[in-house]
């Protein structure tokens, strides 16, 4: 069963007129955001995506941007605090298995 | 450089490492081979993991190794120095040839470091260098894990050491079907998927981490319980209840929330982990036969707390965005405090009737 987060709030922008198709983007999206057509990458599951940014960093022409980062409520409320995290930090905790 | 890589070769053989069954003479010095078959100890390890016992020191030495009768033809797949990691994809390749390329992401899986930057691009070349492995296999493409994707330019290890960089699939047990079908991967085995085992796996180290904060809610709740009209007394005869009221919404937000994901109604985390808390709010004031007040309280207390371990849960799964984590954050921490805050009230005030 493939499990969708929250609609319209991921900031993964494509630009199709710096894209030159290489499909670089579908192959290392773990959640199948692109597709390809007419020699181009669209996005066709916006909401899947998890702005991991593996596409943005292996896109070869600066086509795809993200403001990527980790899904975790402990590591983002403990920045909020001022915290460094104890989550995903050194000592790698909970989703870091 | 020659002193570099010998010396962590020697780290890599030496120390009594059980997993290492041999050497292979190559152009680049000997190369450790690997067992693909693990051991009970092996397991071992891997469950002490799971429950959170010695994350720290769970590490393989960063370096190059060798699976069965590898050639200078055969296929570089790059790893992380998370030994479990490491053993998932030895154990994969049982009898395929190949060189495995162990990057230095200070123990920790592949994905998590792609996405901090250690499991890297430079991280990548340094390794390439300093254990000359184009030297070794540099006839076959280097096969990187897809999830090592956030944290590595294909193109630029491509364009500044001049191997061939192909991205294998997600899952290293899909790995002999990638290399058999000349490095093609089915749809499939490009996507994450997020099964009840895989919802599951989480749930040790997640009560392990969790139960300090848990037994203190507990005691606090012990100690709430003897305020009343006629003053304060311990009220140990209520521990029990209490005690009982926790565990259930502690186990059930930290198990039976990840493993009915799926069906809890919803998107949001927080969402999702407060319909669990309704269940348990609810089979608590039938089972315990509160009053309206008590059972309200009760109720609220057990959504508050639910829905903060749901969210807490986001971290766990490999489909949440940050953006959209911070967004849940702003609306549902207010309101679970609130709740929380309400519930409290309510319980408390029962002991002034």
């Amino acid at each position: 069963m493939k499990m969708i987060y929250l609609r319209n709030v991921v900031t993964l922008r494509l630009d199709a007129d710096k894209c030159i198709g290489c499909g670089l983007c579908r192959e290392v999206c773990p959640h199948g955001v692109f597709a390809l057509s007419e020699g181009r990458s669209r996005i066709t599951d916006r909401d899947a995506c998890m702005e991991c940014g593996a596409c943005a960093r292996n896109c070869p022409v600066d086509a795809l941007w993200v403001q990527n980062g980790v899904g975790c409520a402990v590591g983002i409320l403990n920045s909020a605090l001022g915290r460094k995290s104890g989550c995903c930090g050194e000592k790698q905790a909970c989703c870091c298995g | 450089m020659r002193d570099r890589k010998d010396s962590e070769q020697t780290v890599a053989t030496a120390g009594g490492r059980r997993w290492v069954v041999g050497e292979i003479e190559t152009a680049a010095g000997r190369v450790p081979r690997v067992a693909t078959c693990l051991t009970w100890r092996d397991r071992m390890g891997a469950m002490a993991m799971r429950w959170g016992i010695g994350r720290d020191r769970y590490k393989v030495a960063p370096g190059l190794y060798a699976v069965g009768n590898p050639t200078g033809e055969s296929p570089l797949l790059a790893s992380a120095n998370y030994k479990l990691s490491f053993d998932v994809l030895r154990e994969a390749m049982d009898g395929l040839d190949a060189w495995l390329l162990v990057l230095d992401t200070k123990g920790i899986n592949v994905w998590c470091a792609a996405g901090k930057g250690t499991f890297g691009t430079e991280e990548l070349i340094q390794r390439l260098v300093v254990t000359e492995a184009s030297r070794v296999a540099g006839g076959a493409p280097l096969v990187l894990p897809q999830l090592g994707a956030p944290g590595i330019a294909a193109h630029e290890v491509r364009r500044r050491t001049g191997l061939r960089v192909v991205y294998g699939p997600v899952r290293a047990s899909d790995l002999p079907a990638y290399l058999r079908h000349g490095m093609r991967a089915a749809p499939a085995m490009r996507q994450v998927q997020f099964t009840l085992r895989d919802r599951l796996a989480v749930v040790p180290v997640e009560v392990v981490q969790r139960l300090i904060p848990c037994l203190l809610v507990m005691l606090s709740l012990f100690l709430a319980a003897g305020l009343g009209r006629h003053g304060y007394h311990l009220a140990m005869a209520q521990w029990p209840g209490i005690a009982l009221a926790v565990w259930v919404n502690f186990l059930a937000g930290i198990a039976l929330t990840p493993a009915l994901l799926p069906w809890l109604p919803g998107r949001s985390f927080a969402l999702k982990g407060a319909g669990m808390g309704v269940m348990t709010g609810a089979a608590l004031w039938l089972f315990r036969r509160y009053g309206l007040a008590e059972g309200l309280g009760v109720g609220l207390l057990s959504m508050a707390s639910c829905s903060f371990l749901g969210l807490m849960f986001t971290g766990c799964t490999p489909y949440t965005s940050a953006s959209g984590v911070r967004r849940e954050i702003r609306w549902a921490i207010p309101l679970q405090i609130a709740a929380a805050a309400v519930g409290l009230v309510l319980w408390v005030l029962t002991r002034w009737r």
